[in-house]
């Protein structure tokens, strides 16, 4: 990585799903690595069931907090067609990194709108570099679907070139001990998803 | 070094500097600075007053009698605190105050998008505005040393994209507390007419001595480079500023008012052209150019939403006359459903909504979660203006248009914030309106912290538990009902009894906040697919939890928190629960 380059992040979710535990972690995980690092996450009104985004820019030294479109080196969604609204942050050569949950909102249910059908056609349509798997079903193998995002996290890991240790380390300094043998389980699960 | 939001940091900044009083009232984005600062209980005292007008007086009072002391609000807020700020100015303190306003440009969570630093030249008070956390933190001590040196309140200005990023912090130590001791001095304290006179001489010539001060101060600063392009900017947009224009010699100001005239007239002389570089109005820009000093703005940088590096690259691009870079990617939300906000699964308030589907009446609403009854499928809000006037604003059409009926809904945080005066004034002058008072136990949309009616304080602290029915009894409200709005039948049938009669009433919907006591309300509910007959009635509640695509609705056993409403609905028995 030459000197001037900064290595932008966004996630994209539904109010309510833990954006800010992942983005969270990201950050760390940079900070570990030994870089300056910037997020902003969305707070509010939003996080009442509305589309969310959390943005994470790490480099030698980042001035803005939010990233430019078409610069994220990873364009990550917490739910499956979320990153679809934000397509346009992903860089040239960026990967897209997506859970297949579904979430259906309200619009939907009243017979307003339609959830695309396709989802995983119109993805992989979209984003030449795609990861699609469902992160809840490899969390619940490990007994408990709540590390779905740390699951997520892995495979995003991939998209970045942070050192292992720099995860581990902040996903050990952010979830309880309990639950740390579980997440660090969670997190390798996801990173063979490439 | 830790990783803090803007809200941490300046939570940190106040502790460092001493504070021993902190107040507020919650507001998206300022409401994590309280939350945080609960952490320092013992070398601070925090509060959530019922609104910021209170809470500004609290801390001015607190640093008239010498402790230093903070307030915190949104934006909005400070229109209702604008009463004590304008006065204070006057008066000023002896102990250091900071009173930190939190923008929000692009309405992310906010009514309006209004500029606070209108309020700085307005009240002839500094302002200074931080652009990044590591700022936050050194401006609040900054602004403490200003408020002692030159008597006055400070402002620090912050924005949703401090407040809610986080970037690195060098953590210091707290400074030894002010002794406090009130000591009179009527000609200070007391603003009638005959001592105002005089403090308002003296405020012009402290506006002016800080002026100088302005001109020397480390918080502005200038960044030279290529000369043929100098940037005045200020706060987070300085950030993208540096990233858009990395060439350009840049004047950035953390002290942004009063201005600092003598150094803009130093950075005109060294650059060609100047451009203005300021998140929504023209308020740097229209200040250089009353110097004579020429520059470009607002004819380029947008005057509404908020800025970002992608927009002012496209500024950029078209100052170069260069072709807007093209993304890689296009959005395509044309093709996906909306997502709005929505009221959680399980929510109290849904059930007061979809009883008032029944009547044919003017609702006059208020702001908080509720205001999510606004939208299909409920869609039972007429008007919403600013907080409190659910209640006042029902008054008003009711008056107006001799209707028969108004009603009035506002929740618990923002009938203690502003809604009881409204109340009064129906009884008062003989109003009629029904007045549904959304008692969540909590002030919800802000994430959920203490209000007079939780018996609990910010501090963690069991109190009492201000009556809503009290406080009506109190005003002369005669018809007064406290409901479960889980119980539909009984919920239908007040409101509809209420509605007929010509008198005001007060109805009180009391269950708690779901999301806040995070437990569901009973065990799940299931649609059975055999009996269901595919009515859709139970759609119409606008539950999150309950899904339907082309075929037969389901519930969501992971999001329902058995509120039994879907099966009050259903008028085939076909919604039952999980056993
Ligand atoms: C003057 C002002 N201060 C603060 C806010 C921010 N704000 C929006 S809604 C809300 C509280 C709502 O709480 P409550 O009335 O209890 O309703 P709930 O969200 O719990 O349904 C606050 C503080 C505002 N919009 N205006
Ligand atoms: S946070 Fe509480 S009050 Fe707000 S929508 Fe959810 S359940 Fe309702
Ligand atoms: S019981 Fe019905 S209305 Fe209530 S939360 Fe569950 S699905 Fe929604």
């Amino acid at each position: 990585m030459s000197n001037d380059t900064i290595v932008s992040i966004v996630i994209a979710g539904v109010g309510g799903q833990g954006i800010l535990l992942a983005s969270d972690i990201t950050a760390l995980a940079a900070l570990n690595a030994g870089f300056d690092v910037k997020t902003n996450e969305v707070h509010g009104m939003a996080q009442r069931g509305g589309s969310v985004i959390g943005q994470i820019r790490y480099g030698k030294k980042v001035y803005s907090p939010l990233v430019k479109k078409g610069t994220a080196q990873v364009l990550a969604g917490l739910e499956r067609i979320e990153i679809l609204r934000y397509a346009e942050y992903l860089a040239k050569d960026g990967l897209a990194v997506v859970n297949s949950q579904m979430i259906i909102p309200v619009t939907v249910s009243m017979g307003v709108s339609k959830y695309p059908a396709d989802a995983k056609q119109l993805l992989e349509s979209t984003f030449p570099r795609l990861v699609y798997f469902d992160a809840g079903v490899e969390a619940a193998k490990l007994g408990n679907i709540k590390a779905a995002n740390v699951v997520l996290l892995g495979a995003i890991s991939n998209g970045i070139g942070l050192p292992l240790e720099a995860w581990t380390g902040a996903i050990t300094k952010r979830v309880p001990q309990k639950f740390l043998d579980l997440n660090i389980k969670a997190f390798m699960a996801g990173r063979n998803y490439k | 070094m830790e990783l803090l939001s803007g809200n941490e940091a300046i939570s940190r900044g106040a502790y460092e500097a001493g504070v021993t009083l902190a107040a507020g009232y919650p507001g998206t984005p300022s409401t994590e600075i309280l939350e945080d600062i609960v952490k320092y209980k013992d070398a601070i005292y925090a509060e959530w007053s019922p609104n910021e007008k209170v809470a500004f007086e609290v801390a001015s009072a607190a640093a008239m009698s010498g402790a230093r002391s903070l307030v915190t609000m949104k934006h909005v807020g400070l229109n209702v605190a604008a009463d004590p700020l304008m006065t204070l100015a006057y008066i000023g303190v002896k102990g250091g105050m900071v009173v930190v306003v939190a923008d929000d440009p692009g309405m992310h969570s906010s009514q309006n998008e209004q500029d606070s630093r209108h309020y700085a030249r307005f009240a002839k008070v500094p302002m200074l505005e931080p652009s990044d956390s590591q700022e936050a933190k050194d401006f609040m001590l900054k602004a403490y040393e200003l408020s002692e040196q030159f008597g006055t309140p400070v402002i620090l200005r912050t924005e949703t994209r401090i407040s809610h990023s986080r970037s690195l912090v060098n953590l210091g130590n707290r400074r030894l507390a002010n002794k406090v001791d009130f000591i009179k001095d009527q000609s200070q304290f007391v603003m009638v007419p005959m001592w105002a006179r005089g403090r308002r001489v003296q405020l012009e010539g402290r506006l002016k001595k800080m002026q100088e001060n302005a001109c020397q101060s480390d918080l502005n600063r200038m960044e030279m480079n290529d000369t043929s392009f100098g940037i005045i900017t200020s706060g987070v947009t300085y950030q993208y500023v540096k990233e858009v224009w990395p060439n350009a010699s840049i004047l950035k100001l953390g002290f942004v008012y009063p201005f600092p005239d003598e150094l803009i007239r130093q950075f005109a002389s060294k650059v060609k052209t100047i451009l203005v570089v300021e998140q929504l109005d023209n308020f740097i820009e229209e200040h250089v150019k009353s110097l004579g000093i020429a520059c470009q703005g607002k004819n380029y940088i947008p005057n509404i939403g908020e800025l970002s590096p992608s927009v002012l690259s496209d500024v950029k691009a078209k100052m170069e006359s260069t072709s807007t870079a093209q993304v890689p990617f296009k959005n395509i939300a044309e093709q996906l459903p909306g997502r709005p906000p929505v009221l959680c699964a399980g929510c109290p308030h849904r059930g007061i909504f979809h009883a008032l589907k029944n009547h044919d009446v003017v609702v006059a609403g208020d702001i908080g979660c509720y205001s999510l009854g606004t939208f299909k499928p409920l869609s039972q809000l007429d008007i919403i203006l600013c907080m409190g006037g659910g209640i006042s604003m029902a008054h008003g059409i009711q008056k107006a248009s001799n209707a028969k009926k108004v009603v009035g809904v506002i929740g618990d945080s923002t009938f203690f914030h502003s809604g009881i005066t409204g109340l009064v004034d129906i009884v008062y002058n003989k109003g009629t309106s029904t007045i549904i008072v959304l008692d969540n136990r909590i002030t919800g949309m802000t994430g959920h912290q203490e209000n007079p009616g939780s018996g609990l304080t910010l501090m963690g602290e069991s109190t009492h538990a201000i009556s809503i029915a009290d406080i009506g009894r109190a005003c002369g409200v005669k018809r007064i009902f406290e409901i479960n709005p889980y119980d539909q039948k009984h919920t239908q049938q007040i409101i509809a009894q209420e509605i007929a009669v010509d008198e005001p009433s007060l109805i009180i919907s009391k269950a708690a906040c779901v999301l806040h006591v995070k437990k569901p309300v009973s065990p799940q509910r299931y649609i059975d697919q055999d009996t269901c007959k595919n009515c859709r009635q139970c759609l119409k509640l606008g539950c999150p939890a309950i899904e339907a695509g082309e075929g037969k609705p389901h519930v969501n056993p992971y999001t329902c928190m058995g509120c039994t409403l879907c099966q009050q609905v259903c008028k085939f028995d076909s919604i039952h629960e999980i056993k």
